[in-house]
Order: C-alpha cells, then sequence, then structure tokens
C-alpha cells in the first residue's frame, strides 16, 4: 500500500521547498510477541509472562537510566518515538538503540510507521505532536486487540493529556512513576526522573527565603541567534578552570580571543564543554584578575557574592573578584570578560561522586534531598533526592543532570547506580575508569565464541598455507618491559655473507583469529585499545588470545606478520620483504636483561650478538632520523612498585629508559613507516595512517616565554631547529632538560588516526617523528588501529580481500575518530590511575622533596617533581588573605614579594612538602606547600 | 544518516533494502507519436515517444545496412520541483544521448535493415524526477518502441542500486541518491541474458567496481 508523504521544510539558505517523498505501508511487519499465533516467531523478542509496556517519547527522553535497569523489560518500542528521540536527542537515540539490540534486554521496535494497520494520517489542523502521540495510542490499541484481552497492554506516558486520552480510548495508561511504584523496589524510585515543577516546589518549601532568580533567564533561541549573526553575543565551548571552577573561558572565533567568565552566576548555569552564548560585560569591568588557583572549593563562599543583581537590565557588578578570593582592587585589562547569556548546545552527563555529608532528616524511609559532590571540580554540586540516603552516604555514585532553573541555585539531577565504598581503592579505580568511558564490562558469550578452541597449537592447514612462511629456523627474541605477558612483537638479526644485515619484526598475527564483522572484531574495534592502569590492564581482546595464542612467548610456536629488511651496515635499507610467518621465539627478554647482556662484555652467545648488531644498526638509524628534525619528547612517566598482597604501592619513581627500550621502538618505528609507505601505496584513498601536526608559533609560544626567561632561546622555526634547540638546552640542573621537553610535548597536539583519503598528502606529515609517513602496525594486540592496519596490509600482499568496512569512507572516518578518542581516553585513565596511586602513597609518608616551578599564577605557582612526576599548585597566600603582598610581572614569568627581595621565576627549583589533606570530606587531595 | 535503519532494517520510504519502488507502466498515451509511453518508478515519472522506422531525413548520416537510432533526452522545467536548474548543457543529456544512441542498435532485429525506413526517433521527457531517472527512462523507451512495433531481439529493461550504510540498496531514490554512496546502472536482456548498460558513478578504488556489480548481481537475481 503506498501513501505520499508531502511537507513543507526551509533549506539551510532559507529557501522553502516542499518535499513529496513516497510512504510505504506493509503488512509483513510482526508483532514480536511470544503468545502471538499470526505473526512469524522468529523475530520474538517480548515474553509472555509479563505485561507489555510501551513507552511515550518523554519517557525515552527523560528516564533512559531507568530504561536502562533490568527491571523495566519486555517493552515496545514504536519508530515514531525511537525518530522523534532522534530528532531531540542524539545521545539518548543511541543509548536507546544499545538497549533495542541488547539481549539481555526485551525491548522490541515496531515499525509503526510502515505497519498498515497502525499508520496515521496527520488530520487537519493537528500539530506534528498531536499526530505523534495518536500514533502511539493508535499502536497500542492495535497491539491490544492483535494480542487479545489475555495480555496486558500498558502505555507508560508522562504526558497527562495523552494519558487522559489514552484512558478515554480504553487504554490501559500510566505515569512511569506510578509504574515503578507497582514494581516495589524503592531502589528504582532514585532512577525516575521528576519533572522540573515538582523538583521546584520542593525546594521552594525548604528555602522559601530564596526563591528569587538566583541566575538570568536564558535568551530565547531566535534572539541569540540574530544577536550572533550581528555579533552583538559571541558563540563558543565553554571550558572551567581546572583549578578554579568559578572561572572558565570562552574559545570565540568571531573575536579571535578568549573570553573569560567569572563567576557562577555569569556563567549562568553553563557546564563544562557546553556550547554557549556570550555577551561582553562592558570595558569597564574588564577586572584585571590574573588567573588564580582556587583557595578553596568551598561553594558556601558563593552565598553572598552570587546574587543576580535587581535589575534584569544591569549587568552584574564583579562581585566574585571584588570580594571573593583575591580582595584585590581590580585592574582594568585588556582581557575580554563576559557572561553567559544562553546556551546553544548542553554536554550534560553522568558524573562520578558522592553525597556531601549532611544530617539524616527526620523520620528514614521517604525521599530525602541531598546535595551531590562531584569528583571533578569543574561540575557545581547537583541536587538530587532519593530514598536510600543512609546507603548512599559514604559511596561513590554516578548521578546524571536534568535541569537547571534559573530559581535554584544547584542543577537537579536523579541518583543512577552506586559504585562502591568511598576511597576504598577498587572503587576509586573504577571510578577512574567510567569517567573515561571504558568498558570493563567482561567479554559477552558471542565473543568469546570467536576463539579459537584451546588448548591452541600449530595446525597442518597454517603450515601448508602457501602464504606463510616457515621462519622457525630464525634466531628470534623479544624485548620487553619485565612482566609483560602480551608480547607483540618479535626481533631477528642475521648477517649475510655480503655483509650485510637480514633484519626481522614479527608481530603476533591477530587478524588471523579475528575476522572483520564477527562480536570478537566490533567488540575489539569498539573498545579500540588496551587500558593499563597502575595495578590491572583492561584488554582490548579476551585474555587467551592475549596472553597465550597471540602472545610471541619464548619456545612455542606462534603465527606473525613480518616485515624483514636487507640493511647495510650503515643501516640502510635495501629492500623490504611482508610476510605471514611461523616463528619461534627462543628467548623474550626484559630491557634489563637485554641492556645487561649487551653490556656484560663476556657475553657472546648468539642472541647477545645478535642483540649488539641490532642496537649498532639502531643507534644509526637513531641518529638519521634525529638528523631529519626528529623530536625527542619527555613525559613525566612514573612507575610504582606495588605490593603483591596488599597492591599498595610501595615506591615511586621516574620510569627509566634504557638503550635497549630505544632499540626497540627504533625498529617498531621503521617497521611502522615501512607498513605506512606498502599500504598507501596500494589503498591510496583507504589506508588508515597516524599524523601528528605541526604545532603553529601560537602554540609554541608559551614554551619559547619560559625558556627566555631562564636566557634560553629557542629556535622553533622547523622541527630540526628546536629539536637542535632542545639538545643545546642544558642547564646545570640535571632536570632541566627533561623539564623543557615536558613543557614542549604540552604545547603540540597529539598524534591523531586519519583516513588518507580525507586529508591531502601533504598533511600525512608525522612532526615529533619528522617522517613524511606513519601508521600503528606493531601492537595488535592492545590497538586495534594495529589490527585495522594489518588488514590493510594483508589485502595490499594478496592474502586476503580487503574487509569491506574499507570501502565505506564515512564509517573509516568514524572508526579512526573513535581510536583517537579512546586512545586519549586510555591516556587519561593511566594518568588517573597514577595520580591516584601516588596520592595512596603519600597518605602514609609525608615528604619533602625539591621542585620546578612551570608556571606562575598571581597567588601562587604551579610547580612539577620530577621525581614523583607529579604537577600541582602550590599555594603562597593564605585563604582570604590579601594577594597584594606579591607581584607578577609583564610576562608572568616572575613573582616578587612587595618590600622584600623574595621573588620566584619559571623554572627555579624550590623546595615542597607534599602531605595528603582532606579539606572537605571524601576529596582527599596532594597539598604541596613550600618549605 | 542512517539510510537503513539498524533495528528495523528499513529504508526511510518503508522499503526493506531487496525491494524496488512501485512500478507502472502504460503505453499509447500519445496519439501522434508511433509509438509512446509512460512510466513510473515511485515519484519518478517519465514519458517516451517512438516516431518510426522512417526515412533517414539527414541523408548524409544514412549507412546501408544500419539503421539509424536517435535518442532525445530531456528533462522537463518542472520536473524537480526546483526552477534555478537549467537543464540546458547538462552534462547527464549529452552522455545519455550517447548512451541511448549506440545502445539500441544492437537490440533492434535485422529484420527492417533491407527497407530504407532506417531512422527511428526517440523522444524522451522527465516530467518528475526523484531518482532512478536514468532506468525509469530506459524502461519507458522499451515501452515505447514495443508500442510502436519495432522489431526488437529482446526487451531492454534497467534498474538502479547503490551501497550505503554498509547495506546493497536497490531502486534508490533521490534521497538515497544524492548521499554521495556509490550508485550503479544496470541495462539487461532479460531473455538473452545478457547485459547492454553497466554505467557506475562513485568516488571509489577501482576494485569496489567489481563490488558493486556483484552487490547488484545478488541483489536483482
Amino acid at each position: 500500500m503506498l501513501q505520499s508523504k508531502s511537507f513543507v521544510k526551509k533549506t539551510k539558505q532559507g529557501r522553502v521547498v516542499k518535499v513529496v517523498r513516497e510512504h510505504y505501508l506493509r503488512d509483513d511487519i510482526h508483532c514480536g510477541a511470544e503468545i502471538c499465533k499470526v505473526c512469524q516467531s522468529s523475530s520474538v523478542r517480548l515474553s509472555s509472562s509479563a505485561s507489555i509496556l510501551i513507552i511515550d517519547t518523554n519517557v525515552v527522553l527523560h528516564q533512559i537510566d531507568l530504561l536502562e535497569n533490568p527491571a523495566i523489560n519486555n517493552v515496545i518500542v514504536l519508530s515514531v518515538v525511537l525518530d522523534e528521540v532522534r530528532n531531540r536527542n542524539m545521545s539518548v537515540y543511541n543509548r536507546m538503540k544499545a538497549l533495542c539490540t541488547d539481549a539481555m534486554k526485551n525491548f522490541y521496535v515496531f515499525s509503526n510507521e510502515h505497519h498498515r494497520d497502525t499508520y496515521v494520517k496527520e488530520m487537519v489542523g493537528e500539530s506534528p505532536n498531536d499526530r505523534n502521540d495518536r500514533a502511539i495510542r493508535f499502536a497500542a490499541r492495535w497491539y491490544q486487540s492483535h494480542l487479545g484481552e489475555g495480555t496486558q497492554i500498558l502505555l507508560i506516558t508522562n504526558d497527562r493529556e495523552n494519558k487522559r486520552k489514552a484512558v478515554e480510548e480504553g487504554i490501559s495508561a500510566e505515569t512511569i512513576e506510578s509504574y515503578v511504584r507497582s514494581l516495589q523496589q524503592p531502589n528504582l524510585l532514585d532512577l525516575v526522573v521528576i519533572p522540573t515543577s515538582a523538583v521546584k516546589e520542593e525546594i521552594d518549601d525548604l528555602r522559601p527565603l530564596k526563591r528569587k532568580a538566583f541566575y538570568l533567564e536564558h535568551k530565547p533561541m531566535s534572539e541569540i541567534t540574530s544577536g550572533l549573526l550581528h555579533r552583538i553575543y559571541h558563540q563558543g565551548k565553554l571550558r572551567v578552570n581546572r583549578y578554579n571552577p568559578f572561572e572558565a573561558y570562552v574559545g570565540s572565533e568571531s573575536i579571535g580571543d578568549e573570553i573569560v567568565i567569572y563567576g557562577r552566576v555569569n556563567m549562568n548555569r553553563a557546564f563544562d564543554e557546553d556550547v554557549v552564548a556570550v555577551e561582553l560585560l562592558p570595558k569597564d569591568q574588564w577586572s584585571g584578575v590574573k588567573s588564580f588557583i582556587a583557595v578553596d572549593d568551598d561553594e558556601d563562599e558563593e552565598d553572598d557574592i552570587h546574587m543576580v543583581p535587581s535589575s534584569a537590565d544591569a549587568p552584574p557588578r564583579n562581585t566574585n573578584v571584588a570580594n571573593g578570593h583575591s580582595g584585590s582592587t581590580p585592574i582594568i585589562s585588556d582581557r575580554p570578560v563576559g557572561r553567559v547569556i544562553g546556551i546553544i548546545k548542553r554536554n550534560w552527563d553522568s558524573y562520578c561522586g558522592s553525597l556531601e555529608p549532611m544530617p539524616f532528616p527526620a523520620g528514614n524511609g521517604g525521599a530525602a534531598s541531598a546535595l551531590f559532590v562531584s569528583k571533578d571540580r569543574r561540575i557545581p554540586k547537583i541536587r538530587i533526592l532519593t530514598h536510600q540516603l543512609g546507603n548512599l552516604i559514604d559511596k561513590r555514585i554516578i548521578v546524571t543532570v536534568d535541569s537547571w532553573d534559573c530559581s535554584s541555585k544547584y542543577p537537579s539531577g536523579h541518583y543512577v547506580r552506586t559504585i562502591g565504598e568511598i576511597g576504598d581503592r577498587d572503587t576509586e579505580s573504577e571510578v577512574i575508569l567510567i569517567d573515561n568511558d571504558i568498558n570493563t564490562r567482561p567479554f559477552s558469550v558471542q565473543v568469546l565464541a570467536c576463539l579459537p578452541p584451546l588448548p591452541w597449537s600449530l595446525s597442518v592447514e597454517d603450515m601448508a598455507n602457501p602464504h606463510r612462511e616457515d621462519l622457525r629456523h630464525l634466531r628470534v627474541f623479544s624485548v620487553d618491559p619485565p612482566g609483560c605477558r602480551d608480547i607483540d612483537d618479535a626481533l631477528h638479526c642475521t648477517t649475510s655473507a655480503n655483509g650485510n644485515f637480514e633484519v626481522g619484526v614479527h608481530i603476533a598475527d591477530v587478524t588471523n583469529f579475528v575476522y572483520p564483522g564477527t562480536p570478537l572484531d566490533e567488540e575489539a574495534a569498539q573498545r579500540g585499545t588496551s587500558v593499563y592502569l597502575v595495578e590491572k590492564r583492561i584488554d582490548m581482546l579476551p585474555k587467551p588470545l592475549t596472553e597465550d595464542i597471540c602472545s610471541l612467548r619464548a619456545d612455542v610456536e606462534r603465527l606473525a606478520f613480518s616485515v624483514i629488511w636487507e640493511m647495510t651496515p650503515n643501516a640502510e635499507i635495501i629492500s623490504t620483504k611482508y610476510t605471514k610467518s611461523i616463528i619461534k621465539s627462543c628467548a623474550a627478554l626484559s630491557y634489563i636483561e637485554a641492556q645487561a647482556r649487551m653490556d656484560d662484555s663476556r657475553m657472546v652467545d648468539p642472541v647477545t650478538t645478535d642483540l649488539r648488531n641490532l642496537n649498532s644498526l639502531a643507534k644509526i638509524m637513531r641518529q638519521r632520523r634525529v638528523d631529519r628534525g626528529a623530536l625527542t619528547l619527555a613525559s613525566a612517566e612514573v612507575k610504582f612498585q606495588i605490593d603483591t598482597e596488599t597492591h599498595d604501592p610501595l615506591d615511586i619513581g621516574m620510569y627509566q629508559i634504557r638503550e635497549a627500550n630505544q632499540m626497540i621502538e627504533e625498529f617498531m618505528l621503521a617497521a611502522n613507516v615501512s607498513v605506512a609507505e606498502k599500504i598507501l601505496k596500494h589503498f591510496p584513498l583507504c589506508s588508515l595512517l597516524r599524523r601528528h601536526p605541526t604545532p603553529t608559533k601560537e602554540m609554541l609560544e608559551p614554551l619559547v616565554h619560559t625558556a627566555a626567561s631562564v636566557g634560553l632561546d629557542l629556535d622553533i622555526s622547523t622541527s630540526k631547529a628546536l629539536a637542535d634547540s632542545l639538545d643545546h638546552a642544558v642547564g646545570d640542573d640535571p632536570y632541566f632538560n627533561k623539564l623543557i621537553r615536558i613543557l614542549a610535548t604540552r604545547c603540540m597536539t597529539q598524534a591523531v588516526y586519519f583516513c588518507s583519503g580525507d586529508l591531502a598528502p601533504a598533511e600525512f606529515h608525522h612532526y615529533g617523528l619528522a617522517s613524511p609517513l606513519y601508521t600503528h602496525f606493531t601492537s595488535p594486540i592492545r590497538r586495534y588501529a594495529d589490527v585495522m592496519v594489518h588488514r590493510l596490509l594483508a589485502a595490499a600482499l594478496e592474502i586476503a580481500k580487503l574487509p569491506p568496512v574499507f570501502l565505506d569512507g564515512q564509517r573509516l572516518t568514524q572508526l579512526a575518530d573513535n581510536l583517537n578518542h579512546r586512545h586519549r581516553n586510555a591516556q587519561m585513565a593511566g594518568r588517573a590511575s597514577v595520580e591516584l596511586h601516588t596520592l595512596i602513597y603519600f597518605r602514609k609518608r609525608p615528604t619533602d622533596t625539591e621542585a620546578r616551578i612551570v608556571k606562575i599564577k598571581a597567588n601562587g605557582f604551579i610547580v612539577f617533581v620530577p621525581k614523583f612526576g607529579i604537577e600541582g599548585p602550590v599555594h603562597l597566600t593564605a585563604k582570604g588573605d590579601k594577594q597584594g603582598d606579591w607581584s607578577v610581572d609583564a610576562k608572568g614569568q616572575t613573582m616578587t614579594k612587595a618590600g622584600t627581595n623574595t621573588s620566584y621565576r619559571t623554572l627555579q627549583t624550590v623546595r615542597i612538602h607534599l602531605e595528603v589533606v582532606e579539606p572537605q570530606p571524601h576529596r582527599p587531595k596532594l597539598e604541596l606547600t613550600l618549605i | 544518516m542512517e539510510y537503513v535503519s539498524s533495528l528495523t532494517g528499513f529504508r526511510f520510504d518503508g522499503r526493506r533494502p531487496n525491494e524496488m519502488r512501485q512500478i507502472r507502466g502504460e503505453i499509447g498515451v500519445l496519439a501522434k507519436a508511433d509509438g509512446s509511453a509512460l512510466f513510473e518508478m515511485g515519484n519518478t515519472k517519465v514519458i517516451a515517444a517512438v516516431f518510426g522506422p522512417r526515412e533517414v531525413q539527414n541523408k548524409s548520416q544514412q549507412i546501408d545496412n544500419q539503421a539509424l537510432v536517435r535518442c532525445e533526452y530531456s528533462m522537463a522545467n518542472f520536473s524537480t520541483g526546483d526552477r534555478a536548474r537549467k537543464p540546458k548543457g547538462d552534462r547527464n543529456i549529452i552522455s545519455y544521448s550517447a548512451d541511448h544512441g549506440s545502445k539500441y542498435i544492437n537490440t533492434f532485429d535485422a529484420s527492417f535493415s533491407g527497407k530504407n525506413l532506417k531512422q527511428i526517433d526517440i523522444f524522451l521527457q522527465v516530467l518528475q524526477a526523484d531518482g532512478g531517472t536514468r532506468s525509469a527512462c530506459i524502461n519507458a523507451a522499451t515501452l515505447a518502441l514495443a508500442d510502436a512495433g519495432i522489431p526488437m531481439r529482446d526487451i531492454v529493461t534497467s534498474c538502479s542500486a547503490g551501497y550505503l550504510c554498509s547495506t546493497p540498496l536497490l531502486d534508490l531514490n533521490y534521497v538515497e541518491d544524492s548521499a554521495g554512496g556509490p550508485d550503479v546502472t544496470v541495462g539487461l536482456l532479460v531473455k538473452m541474458d545478457k547485459m547492454t548498460l553497466l554505467q557506475v558513478i562513485a568516488l571509489m578504488p577501482t576494485f569496489f567496481f567489481f563490488c558493486c556489480c556483484i552487490c547488484f548481481v545478488l541483489l536483482f537475481v
């Protein structure tokens, strides 16, 4: 049956066009219910035991956390609801999609819009909203008559009008609250989002005196759009200062500068990463407050100073600055200061944290209102209603924001779930993982079903495979960090008769076990990378693959993908060969062992000789790379010694880099470059490569200023020049060079994966490695990018067919973006884990140590402790003290105390005291004080 | 964009990936032409008029023992609902005329080649465009030729297919056609089991062409 759909729409250029589309109605859409005798049974998702729920759009949009709870089941999701959700909120739509495909949940998507009996035509004068509501009711009624009276169809809607009409039409309908109440699980009630109006009443009851608006009303969208067009308002993403949650910046393209926003009132309910519209304040209010380190995040201070001015026309005085943390006389500065007048795109998420300690309300069991304090200081406190206060008070919980009314000081949200006891190491680790959106769920049955049967051993087919070369006769060995169990690379080196070397890099052949399109592959693509925390590892692939089947362990036969070069003693590559292979590693060495072997001149066994040969080649290759302008960058990598029993850190120190590390790194880089060239030659449009953009002058400016303040002249014209001047930057201080390198690293953007079809070849350049092409090939066990590159290389060698995903440009770009996102999150999680363990370590051991100043602020400075790799603020003025004693010079490189000779400048060495303090309950932090 | 819903498996208009739009054909719609047909594929609507076989008008074009087929293709100004679009000088027209002209030569039966009546004129006009105009034109022309009673070895039929959201899709409409995915149009001689047209428009690696063909064959057969 054919229906024609026609509507009028406005294009981006502002023209009005009439769109006519076909709309086919079908008779082959099944109802998905188990008891139905008419419909095909293959697509059954709904069991007959309980009543069947049909949910309205508003329920999906607002109660998605509740829907994700296992207690809510047997749900029909109508396609009209899904379409509406997709138009309103993409992230909810994606979560809904995940729910509908989840095998554990019985969510059935019913295409009511294309079903011949449930399609409703828009009536004259009916709004699209009303039409959709009618479609939902119509579908509910169809289900009831289709399945008969034996099954209860329950329409869940929070729309009063819709519910009334449904009841009139003889459909049983309930609101989400009453339905959840009928389930009799009090915990579930916390997940229900109460509409804003109800919350407001409650708050008004609690604080009758403060009914006044805390914040200015947001301007309507139409006004914002026209304001942006006339350049009265400026659009940008709000970023809240990590050290001071009352200060935020909005990077605006229309001004070409960052607009500073002081105080919660001026931020006007915007969260970190929200896209906001900002209005500039008059110039005389651009008080020149240098960036502060918030002395304490005591939000109660706000009560007096964060009030909206009596008239909406008068912009608020900069009260926060005048009475707040500084007390300094405002100086007019040239940095634009503004305030948020509207929010264009919200970035509300769920947050980890804990409840603020509070006295128990009289009478247990009822709903209590509590304040939630996020672990992330940039997030304001969130008001939630809970029925289980006693349970939650000492737990880490997850809370989602629902709304923020201008008459309430805090946003209101609802409880999602509990993670565990506060302060418990496992809980805190989990918090880190959740914060970085890392999937820690065990692998599903479908994924595990893709694994080859264990114990795995080399099969006859593998040996007979003409594409697989038998390299078992070669003396292959691996060098990795001590205790490494997922060994994905091994090397060999032999001398030819003509004096040349044959060097091979052998990488675990993961793609031999992970086929494209399988659940295993999809899971790995979604995880993107393994995550390394201090005390544990979250694998990208299931353990049997990572630690056994793929791991190139010593004395077992393993499948590998090999890159073999013929090299002259001068490390010139004469020829490159790529092949799948069978290898048998003869030794799995650690870096320390390998180094010791090379250093011990008495050892002359074949493996040691190979190591020495490789090392001499690596040194030449490294030198050549440095000559080309590769940068040696540094990061503050820290290593813990962990107690095997308690898993508490015993010792902490900087990670030591040996020659052996550099040797392995060199050959891995070379293999990656060789593979990048090969795959790009065969697939110029769909190769996955890695690039590192050249930093702009502006990005490197802070580095140059800092260096200049200590009399160091950095040449940043090319990467080569920068590398040379970094090499020459040697002070008396042994850490000086490293510190400069760390600062240089921070100025640069991260390297990213990309699809070669998306960019011009000139942009493929990897700045840090000074290589025109680069990719990741050498760690397929722990990075999905490498798995993709393996497939590309296999297709280039015509061993295997290219998986279809590489032909879908959009999909490939999406995959690359996901890999970048996962990679960044994994790094952040790693760092957060180090921070957590540092905290645990210093909890029992207050320490005095040396530190270097890296950045001067108005009331203190940020120091870096090289020994432990810690960075943190040091306050020179106590809380509430006048800041006036200290003045900072124009370039912000030195600070001097008035009337004395005491001054501090960047890169200066200071002695500090490290101690863990707990200024607020459940937020222990490492405090650094000057001695 | 999700051109095929991952949850229901339906396309925007409610079709499954391997389903065509509704087709409708009518012959003899123009009284003056020797043969004519109106053909619809969904919202795409094409009219075809055939004149001939008649004497070759321009004698210099006459080739012995061969028929001359002229094909003129045009899109009505109102066909896209967007008046700004100018049909003249459109790249499509040139390639269309060339295509159609050469394509039919082999299709016609040689039975009329002995006579002097050797010119066939085909006029195609797109009345409403909603994707797949090329296929609709070929189908309309076939109907009109049959209506004119011109002997043919076989009936030429045509349909397009594309590849979006990692799914092969049959018979793209305008929305799907303008999504930027690869797109293949195939003309088939059904009884003779031969292909007369294979046209691919896409930015893609060469071997992808084969994937397109394969997906088409899978869908069509």
